[in-house]
Formats: C-alpha cells, sequence, structure tokens
C-alpha cells in the first residue's frame, strides 16, 4: 500500500517503491535515444482497485486489483517504438528502451546527454481529502442494500436489482528526454444502478449512475443515491409502456446533460489530431470553416475540478487545458498529444492519453461539451409539431474517415403538437458529423454535464471521460425505429 | 522476479488457506506479444509487450472475493491474499457460491494445438514486411486508394496456468497472429471511405496471403464510394457473414446465464422452445483443434464440448458457468469465461452458425429490392428486450445485383423475430474469429433512411 506522504509526492513513490534513482532514469533515456530519434519518455503506473456489486438484494462481490508497469516510448518523426513490462527493473527497463529505440533506425552518438530535473506542474482537480477505497466496506456495502431496497419499493414490477460501486487510484510519473518529470495521483469512483421491471407483457431495463474523482460523501450530499436509483427504477417502468419509435428522417429535441454524447461522437472524434495529421477525418483541413450553426460552441475541457473526464497532467505530463473546438458554428481546433502537435507545428493542447502502461498516448477527449445558448428548454419542446424528444442514450460509434456516426437512445418520447407525450422504444440515431451540426436550430439555456459515467473506446484503449450539452433541437436526424 | 510455475500457485493456495479461507483458486497468466504497423510505406510503430499477473479467489464458507495482482514477489504477495481473505469475510454469504462438484473437472487435459510450436513471436522485421506487402497490394489495387491507416501485423503468446484447493491443476498455453490493414479510397469530390479487412489464426503458416488481405480491404474501401442514403422502408436484409456473426454474439449474451437468472434477457423460460427458423443450427464447441475459441477447460476448470445451443430452430440449451447454473439448477455447460481479476463470467468458445447450401451470390440474387449490410456501428442492441437499431452501411440490391453502396442509415427489428425469420443461409463460413457465420438472408428489417 502507498504510504500518504508518498501521495504528497507520488515521483517520490516510483523511486522509493522500485529502487530506482534519478541516474537509472537518465540512463535509461539515454539508450532509448540511441539512434536518431527526437524523444523519448518513461510512463510508470500505479494502479488499485476495488469493485463491489449487489446481485439478487446481496453484495456478493468484491474484487480487488493491483497492477503496475513501466512503459518506454521513442518517437521519431512520425514513428512510434513502444515497449512495456510488469516487472520495473531497470534491466527490464534496459531491454524495453532497446526494443522501442528499435524504431528509429540509423546510428547517431550525438544526442546530448538527459539530465532529470524539471517538474511540470500540473493543476488541482481532486479535491479530495479521503478516498473512497478508505472508506469501510461495510458502509459501501451497506449503500448497495439500501439503493436495492429503495429501487425495490419504488414500483411492483420492479423484478431485480443490480448494484455496483467500483474506485480506484491511479498514480503515473512521467519521465522525458527533455529532463521533465510530471507526476499525479488520480483517484476515480463510479456508483451504478441498473433495475429490470416486468409486467405481463415484457420486461425493460434502466440504468443510471454517476461519479468522478470524488470523495464517498458525494454519494450521500443531497441523497444523490437515491436520485440515481429513482432515475434508473423509473426508466425500466417508463420503458414497460414504450410504443414502437418511429423510423426516418425527423426534428430531434436532445434533453441536457448526457446527450452530450452527441458532441462525442459527432465532432469530438473526428478532431483528434492524430485523423487529421494523417488526413484520414472527414473533418481534416477544415478549420476556419463552418460545420456548425452559429448557435454552437463546443469546447473541450479537461481542467473542471472533480470530473470523471479531468486530470492534472496528461499522460504524457502536459498540463490539461479548455481547447475551443468550435466557435460560433466555425471549426477552431484540433485536440492534440505531444506527437501529433509536433508533426502538425502545433501546441499540445493537454489530450495525450492512455488506458495504461500497456499502451502508447494518442489524442483523447476529456469533458466535450457545448456551451449554453439562450431558449428556455420548455420553448425548445414547444416548438416542435412532431419530433422525439431524447433525454438517455447508451453508447454512440463514429466512422472518423466518412464522418458517419450513431448514437443510441435508451429513453425517449414523442414530440406532438408542442407536448412531450408517449414513450418510444430505445433507437439509434444516425447523422453525419460535418452537417449534423448545421441543423441545430435552439440551443437552450440549461447546460449540464453528464453524472460521470462515461467510458470511451479507440484502437482499443479505454479511458474516462465526459460530456455535457444544453438541451438543443436538430432539424433533421434518421431515427432507427421500426415504425413507418 | 518470481517464477510463474506450479509451485507458486500451490504456495498461494496454501498462504489462503493459511489466512482462513475454506477453498481457493489461482489463475495466472504470462502473455508476451510484438506488434509492428507500417503506414503509406513507412514503419509507423513497434510495440513490444510483457505481462504477467496472479489472480486468485478465495472462499469462506459462502462468502467470496476476487483479486489479482502484478506484483508476484511472495512477501507481496502473502499480504495481498491475506487482504483478499479478509474481503471475503465482509462479502454476503451466497447460498450459490463456491467452487464446481469436483467429479466434473476433467481426468485428462486435451492437447488442442492452441499454440503454434514452430513460430513463436514473429520478429520486427519479419512483421514489418508482412505488414508491408499487405499494405503495398491494398495501394496498388487502384488510383483512388489515396490513403491509409497502415497495416498491422500482431503476434503474441500466453501462457496460462489454473489451481484450485480440490486438487485440480493444469495448464496450456496459446498463440495467435493477425495482420489487419485500413486503406483509405478517395472519389473526386474529395469523399473518404476506409475498407478494412484481416487475417487470423493460431498457427503462423495458416495466415491468408498478405497480398491478397490488402487487395480485398481495397475492394472493400472502393466499392463503399459514392454511398449514398436511401428512403426509409421495410425490405429484405442479407447479412455478409462477418455481421452476421455480430447476431451470433448478442444471441449468446442472451443466452448466458447471468443475463438469465437476472431477468435481463429476452430468452428468459425460452428452454426447448423454437426461438429461430427451423432452417437454423447454432453449434458451440470449445474443442475444435486450434480453434481461435478453443480451450481444454473453462474458466472454472470444466472440460468444454461440443453442443447444440439451436438446433432446427429451438434452444437446446444455455451458456452458463457453475455458478448461473447453480442458480438456475441446471448443469455448467463449460462456457465459464475468465480474466485474471473476474469472477468466472460465461462466454461462447467457437461459435458458428451451421452453414446451408446457397452461395452468397444466389442469396443477393434472390432478393428483388433489399439491402446488402456489409457495415454495423453502434450499440443498438437490447438483449433484455431483443430490441435492435444499429448504424449501417452495405450494398443496395436491385433485381438480385448489387447495385450502389448505401450510408447513413439504420436497420431495426427485434431480435427474436429476426432469427425468425431467417430464410437463406450462406454456405460461406469461414474461421477468422471466435464467433462465425455464413452470409444469411432475412426475411425483412426496417430501414430508416430519408
Amino acid at each position: 500500500m502507498p504510504m500518504a506522504n508518498d501521495l504528497v509526492q507520488p515521483e517520490k513513490f516510483f523511486l522509493n517503491r522500485f529502487g530506482m534513482n534519478q541516474g537509472a532514469l537518465e540512463q535509461i533515456l539515454g539508450s532509448a535515444l540511441e539512434r536518431k530519434a527526437d524523444y523519448a519518455d518513461l510512463f510508470f503506473e500505479y494502479r488499485s482497485a476495488e469493485g463491489l456489486g449487489l446481485e439478487e438484494s446481496m453484495v456478493n462481490h468484491t474484487s480487488k486489483a493491483i497492477s503496475h508497469g513501466v512503459g518506454v516510448r521513442v518517437c521519431a518523426d512520425d514513428r512510434t517504438g513502444y515497449a512495456y513490462s510488469d516487472e520495473v527493473t531497470v534491466d527490464r527497463m534496459g531491454i524495453a528502451a532497446q526494443a522501442a529505440r528499435a524504431i528509429a533506425d540509423h546510428r547517431t552518438g550525438a544526442h546530448p546527454a538527459v539530465q532529470v530535473g524539471e517538474q511540470m506542474r500540473g493543476h488541482d482537480l481532486y479535491e479530495l481529502e479521503t478516498s473512497p477505497l478508505d472508506v469501510p466496506l461495510e458502509e459501501r456495502a451497506r449503500l448497495l442494500r439500501e439503493i436495492d431496497a429503495l429501487a425495490r419499493g419504488y414500483d411492483p414490477r420492479v423484478r431485480n436489482v443490480m448494484a455496483s460501486f467500483s474506485a480506484e487510484r491511479r498514480i503515473v510519473m512521467i519521465v522525458n528526454s527533455e529532463g521533465r518529470i510530471a507526476a499525479d495521483v488520480q483517484p476515480l469512483c463510479r456508483l451504478s444502478v441498473t433495475v429490470i421491471a416486468e409486467d405481463g407483457k415484457g420486461r425493460q431495463v434502466g440504468t443510471f449512475g454517476g461519479g468522478g474523482r470524488l470523495e464517498w460523501k458525494y454519494f450521500l450530499a443531497g441523497e444523490r443515491w437515491k436520485e440515481y436509483t429513482i432515475k434508473a427504477a423509473r426508466q425500466a417502468i417508463v420503458n414497460l409502456d414504450a410504443v414502437d419509435a418511429p423510423a426516418g428522417e425527423m426534428i430531434v429535441v436532445l434533453g441536457n446533460g448526457w446527450p452530450g454524447i452527441l458532441l462525442h461522437e459527432a465532432i469530438g472524434h473526428g478532431l483528434e489530431g492524430d485523423f487529421n495529421r494523417k488526413g484520414v477525418s472527414a473533418f481534416a483541413g477544415r478549420i476556419g470553416q463552418p460545420v456548425a450553426s452559429p448557435l454552437c460552441t463546443v469546447v473541450d475541457d479537461g481542467t473542471i475540478a472533480s470530473r470523471r473526464g479531468s486530470l492534472n497532467v496528461d499522460d504524457e505530463g502536459t498540463p490539461t487545458t479548455r481547447t475551443v473546438l468550435i466557435e460560433n458554428g466555425i471549426l477552431r481546433g484540433y485536440l492534440q498529444d505531444r506527437t501529433n502537435a509536433r508533426l502538425m507545428k502545433m501546441a499540445p493542447t493537454g489530450n495525450g492519453r492512455r488506458e495504461s502502461f500497456a499502451h502508447a498516448p494518442m489524442p483523447r477527449m476529456t469533458n466535450t461539451f457545448m456551451l449554453p445558448g439562450e431558449s428556455p428548454p420548455e420553448d425548445i419542446i414547444k416548438s416542435v409539431k412532431h419530433g422525439l424528444y431524447a433525454v438517455s442514450f447508451g453508447g454512440g460509434q463514429v466512422d472518423i474517415t466518412n464522418g458517419k456516426f450513431v448514437f443510441s437512445a435508451s429513453e425517449a418520447y414523442l414530440i406532438e403538437d408542442g407536448e412531450v407525450t408517449r414513450p418510444v422504444k430505445g433507437a439509434t440515431l444516425i447523422g453525419n458529423g460535418p452537417d449534423v451540426m448545421t441543423r441545430v436550430a435552439m440551443v437552450g439555456n440549461d447546460l449540464e454535464l453528464d453524472p460521470g459515467v462515461g467510458t470511451c473506446g479507440k484502437d482499443g484503449q479505454s479511458v474516462p471521460v465526459g460530456v455535457g450539452l444544453p438541451t438543443i433541437r436538430i432539424d433533421g436526424i434518421t431515427v432507427g425505429g421500426t415504425r413507418a | 522476479m518470481a517464477q510463474v510455475d506450479a509451485a507458486l500457485a500451490e504456495w498461494a493456495l496454501d498462504e489462503a488457506r493459511r489466512s482462513g479461507a475454506t477453498a481457493a483458486e489461482v489463475l495466472c497468466v504470462s502473455a508476451e506479444s510484438l506488434a509492428a504497423g507500417v503506414r503509406l510505406g513507412e514503419v509507423e510503430k513497434l510495440k513490444s509487450s510483457r505481462e504477467r499477473r496472479l489472480g486468485i479467489r478465495v472462499f469462506v464458507g459462502q462468502s467470496s472475493a476476487t483479486a489479482s495482482t502484478a506484483e508476484l514477489e511472495r512477501d507481496g504477495l502473502k499480504d495481498f491474499i491475506a487482504h483478499s481473505v479478509t474481503l471475503a469475510r465482509l462479502t454476503a454469504a451466497d447460498p450459490w457460491a463456491g467452487l464446481p462438484d469436483p467429479v466434473l473437472h476433467p481426468a485428462h487435459v486435451p492437447d488442442l494445438d492452441l499454440a503454434d510450436r514452430a513460430q513463436g513471436i514473429v520478429d520486427a522485421d519479419t512483421a514489418l514486411k508482412i505488414a508491408r506487402t499487405a499494405e503495398q497490394a491494398a495501394l496498388k489495387a487502384d488510383p483512388r486508394i489515396k490513403n491509409s491507416e497502415g497495416a498491422e501485423f500482431d503476434s503474441g503468446r500466453y501462457q496460462i496456468m489454473f489451481a484450485n484447493s480440490q486438487g485440480f491443476a493444469a495448464e496450456y498455453a496459446g498463440t495467435s497472429f493477425n495482420l489487419g490493414v485500413a486503406p483509405i479510397a478517395q472519389d473526386d469530390q474529395g469523399a473518404m471511405q476506409q475498407g478494412y479487412w484481416f487475417t487470423a489464426n493460431r498457427h503462423f503458416s495458416k495466415l491468408e496471403d498478405p497480398a491478397e488481405v490488402g487487395a480485398i480491404a481495397a475492394q472493400r474501401a472502393l466499392r463503399r464510394l459514392g454511398s449514398r442514403k436511401i428512403k426509409t422502408m421495410r425490405a429484405p436484409i442479407v447479412f455478409d457473414p462477418d455481421m452476421a456473426a455480430s447476431l451470433l454474439r448478442a444471441l449468446a449474451g442472451a443466452a448466458s446465464g447471468p443475463s438469465l437468472y437476472k431477468g435481463a434477457s429476452f430468452l428468459v423460460g425460452k428452454l426447448g422452445e423454437p426461438i429461430a427458423s427451423p432452417n437454423v443450427t447454432i453449434c458451440d464447441d470449445g474443442t475444435i483443434v486450434a480453434g481461435m475459441g478453443s480451450k481444454p477447460f473453462d474458466g472454472d476448470g470444466l472440460a468444454t464440448n461440443r453442443k447444440h445451443l439451436v438446433d432446427a430452430g429451438v434452444l437446446k440449451t444455455y451458456l452458463l458457468d457453475t455458478y448461473s447454473a447453480r442458480k438456475l439448477k441446471l448443469e455448467p455447460t463449460g462456457n465459464a469465461a475468465r480474466s485474471v481479476g473476474d469472477s468466472p463470467t460465461v462466454s461462447p468458445t467457437n461459435l458458428y452458425l451451421k452453414p446451408g447450401s446457397h452461395s452468397a451470390e444466389a442469396i443477393i440474387g434472390s432478393v428483388k429490392r433489399g439491402l446488402y449490410v456489409t457495415e454495423l456501428i453502434g450499440f443498438g442492441v437490447n438483449g433484455v428486450t431483443g430490441d435492435y437499431s444499429r448504424g449501417a452501411g452495405g450494398m443496395w440490391i436491385e433485381d438480385g445485383e448489387l447495385a450502389f453502396p448505401v450510408q447513413e442509415i439504420t436497420i431495426a427489428g427485434n431480435l427474436r423475430e429476426m432469427f425468425k425469420s431467417i430464410e437463406m443461409i450462406g454456405s460461406d463460413l469461414r474461421w477468422r474469429s471466435p464467433v462465425v457465420s455464413p452470409t444469411i438472408k432475412i426475411a425483412e428489417m426496417m430501414i430508416a433512411g430519408e
């Protein structure tokens, strides 16, 4: 277990734990740069995680995982060599450095010796006095049982309840060939509730949850856990009466908060630096061009305190930033890690992220959201004669190259003559990234960030992210229901 | 550094017992891999890895906990195991928890030829050469192939060691080799489409020709150029083999024990009932020699087997591990799946739809107006209700011929009806993944477009 003192100075944690010293780090970076390379870094990670789960009114799952390792990266032009090992020893890192430097094909003797010393300072975004990992397991288990009881009491049609709480602490240290060193202790937790409801006609599922880089008491404050539970139960019950969703292009109103997954899929991925450097994104070469209605300003902001998608420094040691992606409809910026920023002659934006030491970093989103507009959400609903009001979503996906993206509604209603009427079954919405935002006709004044459950997958790597959205009206997107 | 061997597993089981566990189970995985990528002919990435993890599941009576760690030194491991036992004590007693019935452990663990004896990790130069050959073939295929997301060749080797406190101990090794290529085609208007194709096998010598993999990837990108949206309508849908396999995965998820005992499956109560068209037979076979999804024993240490999940349209079995079998008052089916840090879950082994007699061309030829689906995106499959709605792309079929490419549409229905309306099954089954299918035709689904 890491000692409290280590967590104040995480860089000392790795040096002490694995018997490293500055000289060893310099020597390994020197070895990594032995051939003609531009840059090398070492990424140390130590992660401990605990989870507990409730099924059928019993907290019958507990788990604990400890993982650690080191990744050595060597960059030469647009080539990346990466090697990792879960044995954090000088010998093993030396072997990894040799494997990684194979990417650089010419031997040179002239690289200046690396001197490790300068600290890269990040933000201070995680306001934790205690980790949820330190809350007695029995207290965490008790909350899951209370969730179970609350959900079962919500409606006699509730058949089953699954609840889980997971928490982790990820300690990272990055040392690079510029001699800079950065370290961070990243807490993360999540409470999830799933409810199955059943009536004579069928069964339905509802889910809700939340979390972030937070303390345990966050879930107790204002009885947030009750809100999660009721929302999950209500969604399952509402869906029991859902009618078939419509099929075809129509006006869609997206509720605030989690429906911001639209931005993540339609815009965010397409603006990641790697796809644009390679010219394989539907947004490539379009900076300065209109790609959205003038009502739309979209940012990616990794600096919001306590959020799931926020980080003090990214996984290359760069402090996170707020990047304007779209400003009043005009495409303004890309999300960059160091490599792609260097190759595109742009500044890194603190978006170089990786799932773990077993992965090389790449440009990833943090918290992606649209700034609020002026319309009250009621006016947006009232303005629609016939359409769909979608308030909750499952996952989404995008084909970067042709720009087509989907996201799947898990709770949606018909709008008829300006009123929200019947619930409809889940349906996938499909659109074209560079085009869908030009159809945004109204933007609400009710921006909300999601409750903190998002995980983004790219090239086999998962990282926690956030999204956010005010209520918006999109004039024409294809809804994939079954009713003509 | 500590060795990962039978002695370590035995020691860990003893240590669990000393800490107060009444039963325990250890799973160790060690893995090595090398991935090499090229893009536009140049080396883009090399990635080499080495990992070892120990997972332990401990029981104190009917209470259990799972834990995993990369810290294999015995001093640290001792504390870790003791902590796991403490976690178990704090967990609710679950009447269905526990190791499997010991008589079900196999006396003999078969050799399924899962590891290539002639070829270990492929060296970087060879891997780069294979990737380059594949990408070159794609780039040369047509002047409209103007860009590329590159080609990657991966090889990996893993060793799995399993032991429990009721005397079952066994290990096995496996290898995998995989080549994927992703060229990008561009039309006169600048619109781009990606094509992807791959070959994968446990044996290096059985991979398909890299140049052919590249050429197929190029053709897949090219045929998407000029894709357009179509009108909203109901129409017959032909799923290509990979897209059809995604339907089998959804069915297997709904047929898995944990989904069933939670009531979170549209197959609850359907055992022995017709759930698919009578021409549909789906097998799960964990014993296929050199199969991608084969294993000599499952995540509970029970023998894998060959069985019909669906026989002539009737659901014959669920897919069960020991725990879900006990809850459902059934026998385990050898489908316990395991990752080092988790308690057992359920997955199919090698799952396939038994091929029919039609060629893919004949199936397409049977459709007057309909859709040939070659791409699906998104997660719009609800295993609880069977509701299905996904983003799709492919080719429009007009009078039995592929007419033009289609994109930005969805196809929707419900898995219950979709499986019952499988009208034709192709003869084109190819083993590249653990879950595979030939081409299939579904009578009608809703297409949402303009």
